[in-house]
């Protein structure tokens, strides 16, 4: 469905040195990016700022014109066909407004009937599905200016999925989103994904949406793909450690067990990791107890936020040579 | 493509609702079309200003000048009035929004003209067509077919004359941000270039109206055949006949000209 070969894009900026001179400078936004994602898939894109998530799919919308590679997305050439790719595909970008901003929704998508041609039959029923799905009902009539974040933002991923796109790109979809929207949203990806069979590409930086969502993970830093797998394997691979918090009775120094370290003091509270082959829960805890008075304990699982930090800060061992 | 019904259909809709808002309040409405319209007839009182100290202007009576003035000013208006939105170009390419254009199955100069619409501007179509009514009034003009025909089709390559000098010059902001100032030199100034004869103009502005930036097209030339004027330029008969076809050659750049400088175009941002 998408198909990314050897794609390059980069940005020849001026910058200033001395008072009229300027020097010319080559940036590379995305170095030689290829993957594939197959129809009906749910895959998160993330990657740190800079890292040329954005870049990479506006080259896949048509936005943006790629600098060296080959794409495909529905068979389609994105910068050469855009109109006709258009037609087929959905896009959200959570920072920009796409909805007319002095009209009500329901006229928004009465227009965007009008544009993308969607028969009035197909049109209706869509509509219903998605008042229904996202509880756009009590501010249908509401103009767009005057719409909560949240609220808006169901309207956006509304008028990308009313003219039935076969993949919907979404940039960036729940920032600044409460909890409450951000569920509400995560939900609608979700459905649509799974009851209407539309490919998904995310991006984002809420690592909650990807381990709620996505099957599928691509880690992008410094415009490469660093990291392209499962999410169970991203964590058996890079999540062995666990931390075991204990509350002692008093304020010690760091514990001094087989197998362990002392990640971080804070008073009486201590932080040990470690891994699962080295000791098991049961055998450090029993370690700990017999050298300081334990009043809780409590164990923590890898998760992802950390493993992504790590990825980012120390890189994959694909990544380093 | 899409086929023009449909085209027209979303356009009648998209600047609808901003109609709409606008007559909403109809006294502002009203005060700013009159204020739009009185701001123009000062623009004309300029000409008769000079012309308290001249008899004539290269030739050229006080009604001569304002016949070239009042067609330069419909045509320009006429643009203005359908694609004068493409001065919103710099601020949506510097924010970043022209990346919303890109993904609708729409012509992405369309959407951009189509992206408001200020009605207010029908004060400049009144103005100008009132300034040309009572110049045509106070000319003998020899009303043959041909003039009458050649006076309606002035007005229409005018107005595609100037849409394409104005698609071609906003592309400037696909290379350089900050480039509204340089576009509207040569809308507004446009405007200016066309309202007077181009025999008064030096050598230099003679040749870039004529060869360049084809304004000497929009009035001046058809009018010396309306006029039945001779022509102090010495220039060839012809091309007092060949507004039409300079016409499709200036839209036809301009349209050539924006389908390359959006394959430019760099977005905003992350």
């Amino acid at each position: 469905m998408i198909e990314l070969e050897g794609v390059e894009k980069t940005f020849t900026v001026w910058r200033k040195r001395g008072r009229l001179r300027r020097e010319r400078q080559v940036v590379e936004a995305v170095a030689g990016v290829s993957f594939t994602i197959e129809a009906g898939a749910l895959v998160g894109y993330v990657g740190p700022n800079g890292a040329g998530k954005s870049t990479t799919v506006k080259m896949l919308t048509g936005i943006l014109v790629p600098s060296a590679g080959r794409i495909s997305v529905a068979g389609l050439e994105p910068s050469r066909q855009r109109i006709d790719l258009a037609r087929r595909i959905g896009v959200v970008f959570g920072q920009r407004i796409q909805l007319w901003w002095d009209l009500p929704l329901r006229e928004s998508f009465e227009l965007l009937r009008h544009i993308y041609r969607v028969p009035l039959e197909r049109h209706r029923t869509n509509l219903t599905t998605f008042i229904d799905l996202l509880e756009l009902g009590p501010f249908l009539q509401t103009p767009v200016r005057q719409l909560s974040l949240g609220q808006r933002m169901r309207g956006e991923l509304t008028a990308a999925m009313l003219h039935d796109p076969e993949i919907l790109f979404l940039d960036e979809p729940t920032i600044g989103l409460d909890v409450v929207a951000k569920a509400r949203v995560r939900e609608f990806m979700s459905t649509i994904n799974r009851e209407r069979g539309v490919t998904v590409l995310l991006t984002t930086h809420d690592l909650a949406d990807i381990e709620r969502l996505c099957s599928r993970l691509l880690i992008l830093d410094h415009g490469r793909v660093i990291y392209d797998g499962g999410l169970e394997e991203l964590k058996d691979l890079y999540g062995h450690e666990r931390t075991l918090i204990v509350d002692l009775e008093e304020p010690g120094p760091p514990i001094e067990v087989d197998g362990a370290r002392v990640a971080r003091v804070d008073g009486p509270r201590q932080w040990l990791k470690f891994r699962r082959e080295d000791v098991s829960a049961a055998e450090l805890t029993a370690a700990v107890a017999a050298k300081a008075r334990l009043i809780d304990l409590a164990i923590e699982e890898p998760d992802i936020e950390d493993i992504v930090r790590r990825i980012y800060t120390e890189g994959t061992p694909q990544s380093k040579p | 493509m899409v086929e023009a019904p449909t085209i027209l259909r979303i356009y009648a809709r998209l600047i609808g609702a901003r109609i709409r808002s606008q007559v909403q309040y109809r006294l502002s409405f009203a005060l700013n079309m009159i204020g739009t319209a009185l701001i123009s007839f000062l623009d004309f009182a300029a000409i008769l200003v000079i012309f308290e100290q001249v008899d004539a202007l290269g030739e050229w009576s006080v009604a001569e000048v304002a016949f070239l003035y009042g067609i330069s000013s419909v045509t320009f208006a006429a643009t203005d009035l359908a694609i004068g939105h493409i001065d919103l170009l710099p601020e949506m390419i510097r924010k970043g929004d022209f990346d919303l254009v890109l993904v609708r199955p729409l012509g992405s100069l369309f959407q951009v003209v189509a992206s408001d619409f200020t009605l207010r501007r029908l004060g400049r179509v009144g103005q100008g067509l009132v300034i040309l009514v009572v110049a045509l009034t106070q000319l003998e003009i020899e009303w043959t077919a041909g003039r009458v025909g050649m006076l309606a089709v002035t007005v229409v390559a005018g107005s595609a004359i100037f849409a394409g000098v104005w698609i071609a010059f906003s592309t400037i902001a696909f290379w350089l941000v900050d480039s509204l100032e340089v576009a509207n030199a040569f809308t507004y100034g446009g405007n200016f270039l066309a309202s007077y004869p181009v025999n008064i103009f030096g050598a230099w502005l003679r040749r870039l109206v004529l060869f360049v930036v084809p304004l000497a097209f929009v009035a001046y030339l058809p009018s010396l055949y309306i006029l039945d004027k001779k022509d102090e330029l010495g220039l060839p008969r012809a091309l007092q006949f060949a507004s039409p076809l300079v016409a499709v050659a200036t839209a036809l750049a301009g349209g050539l000209l924006w389908r390359v400088a959006v394959r430019r175009y760099r977005s905003a941002g992350g």
